[in-house]
């Protein structure tokens, strides 16, 4: 049993151009921000990002890193439509595979298991057909002839995933209120890049939450990354909530301008760029 | 007795915006052990109103991964993947906000104009198609404009009657907006006005529409929130007049 701990580099230098990446958490909720700050870093591009999505989408697609985004919507959550998102969709900057948010579960559900598609009472009579021509539909084989989506595995190269606590070996646990897909992103991948706000013992897992909160396991996992504050401006529960005021600056700083301040240097600059910035406003 | 409650409070004149709740709150109406899933302030007060008088049965959620009483009490765990799992089971009922929906109850909240370069991306169509196959969906518009009430959507996300193929658990009960109730209760399902809000008039709905409405020659009030529902509106459920920041007055 190896230890996968790594940094934020090492795991993104693994990745990349033309990759197919899932990055897990949902909207502006548990979104591995650190990760999605060293890909920034790096010139890997023309990514297919699946995601329910949050700031990182509109992150890499400011940057021009996507080419192809596969989600079900973009949100800042308290801050409904995600600005920098917006301007790069209606300039036609990257390819759309707009799917139900059902519909994407059963993508990950259906690569998770190694099966090619599964069917799911989503999608038919909306736009959703029409947008993704490639979609099809199957009808049961039982007495009930019903007709179903056959929503293709999202079978993904890599997971960008971002847990409360992990161990060395990749065991990924939340503490907070919802898994979201984190799981399901790992089980999905071929490799999987699990960042924590603390590396722990093993032992230490079991002691805080019950083991069903052991959600990410290490077979799964090829890198973990310690990242304390590595979800943010995104909310981590029970860690931190949604630095919202951080949040409100990212959707009205124009992207250039943003990204120079903040995303300029490493993590640690991010982090001293965040303080500088709360400082001014104290 | 009849316009002030026993402990001072003024029940004179609902507001438009406790019209809405009540008309909300009405969409949950002997609905029994189900999941009420309100996306809105007003539905939110509606659905709480309903829990509180006619619909005790009830489960409401916390907006994150808990389901909680009136009071607050945790009674259970409902993270996203087990809420579309509720959402397949058919036990709930969502209103749903919409950017554009038509005659027959499509709804969009993807985008305006064309899909492939639109003119202004909003949310996605998040969970609008499987929700319409699956459970019955009402909606809540706050703002009755041509803008939203069109001829035809731009991305149906919530799929309408007419595209449904008679789906075995497609339901669309009511929409709600700030002019008034509206339901498909029309032989080709096409949308109906139900009833006007008190200070509204047919001929200021139909101007709002820009579709052709069925319209019966007598359309009756939205009815009266009773004393009782309007001292929990304004007493319990919203205090803090939350309502009255979605619809004026």
């Amino acid at each position: 049993m190896g230890d996968k701990t790594m940094t934020a580099e090492e795991a993104v230098s693994r990745l990349e151009s033309g990759m197919t990446l899932g990055i897990g958490g949902w909207g502006s909720r548990r979104k591995p921000m650190a990760l999605v700050r060293a890909l920034l870093r790096s010139d890997v591009r023309d990514l297919t990002v699946v995601s329910y999505g949050g700031p990182e989408v509109g992150m890499l697609a400011a940057a021009g890193r996507l080419r192809k985004l596969v989600t079900a919507f973009v949100t800042l959550d308290s801050i409904p439509l995600e600005p920098h998102y917006r301007a790069a969709r209606e300039r036609g900057a990257f390819e759309l595979a707009e799917i139900d948010e059902a519909m994407f579960m059963w993508g990950l559900r259906a690569a998770a298991n190694r099966l090619p598609f599964l069917p799911v009472r989503a999608g038919l009579g909306s736009d959703v057909m029409r947008i993704n021509p490639g979609l099809r539909t199957v009808t049961s084989p039982y007495e009930d002839g019903e007709t179903f989506v056959a929503m293709p595995a999202l079978r993904l190269d890599a997971a960008l995933v971002h847990v409360n606590r992990a161990d060395r070996l990749g065991n990924g646990q939340y503490l907070g209120p919802d898994p979201y897909f984190d799981d399901l992103f790992c089980a999905a991948a071929e490799s999987a890049y699990l960042s924590c706000e603390r590396v722990v013992d093993t032992a230490e897992l079991a002691k805080t939450g019950g083991p069903q909160s052991l959600l990410v396991k290490r077979h799964r996992v090829t890198g973990v990354v310690e990242a304390p504050g590595g979800a943010h401006f995104t909310s981590c529960a029970p860690d931190h909530d949604r630095d919202e005021a951080f949040q409100k600056l990212y959707a009205t700083t124009p992207w250039p301008e943003f990204s120079a301040r903040f995303l300029a240097g490493d993590e640690a600059a991010y982090r001293a760029a965040v303080a500088a910035w709360r400082e001014e406003g104290a | 007795m009849s316009g002030t409650a026993l402990n001072g409070t003024d029940l004179g004149g609902a507001t438009r915006a406790e019209y809405c709740v009540v008309a909300c709150a009405d969409a949950w109406r002997g609905a029994g052990e189900i999941l009420a899933s309100p996306m809105g302030v007003i539905p939110s007060v509606g659905a709480r109103l309903a829990k509180w008088t006619f619909a005790p049965d009830l489960l409401l959620t916390d907006g994150e991964a808990t389901l909680i009483g009136l009071d607050g009490t945790v009674e259970g765990w409902l993270p996203y993947r087990q809420h579309l799992e509720l959402v397949a089971s058919g036990r709930r009922h969502v209103m749903m906000g919409a950017s554009q929906i038509d005659r027959f109850g499509n709804q969009n909240i993807s985008c305006v104009g064309d899909w492939e370069r639109p003119r202004r991306q909003l949310l996605g169509v998040r969970g609008a198609p499987v929700n319409t196959l699956n459970n019955p969906t009402s909606y809540w518009i706050p703002r009755h404009s041509r803008r939203v009430f069109v001829e035809r959507v731009d991305v149906v996300c919530g799929v309408g009657y007419d595209r449904a193929a008679g789906a075995r658990h497609h339901r669309l009960p009511r929409v709600v907006s700030d002019l008034g109730v509206f339901d498909f209760e029309t032989p080709d399902r096409s949308m109906r006005l139900a009833s006007v809000h008190p200070g509204v008039t047919v001929e200021q709905v139909r101007e709002a529409t820009g579709f052709e409405l069925t319209v019966a020659a007598e359309v009756p009030p939205t009815r009266e929130p009773t004393p009782a529902e309007l001292r929990l509106i304004r007493e319990v459920v919203d205090p803090g007049g939350a309502r009255a920041r979605e619809v004026g007055a």
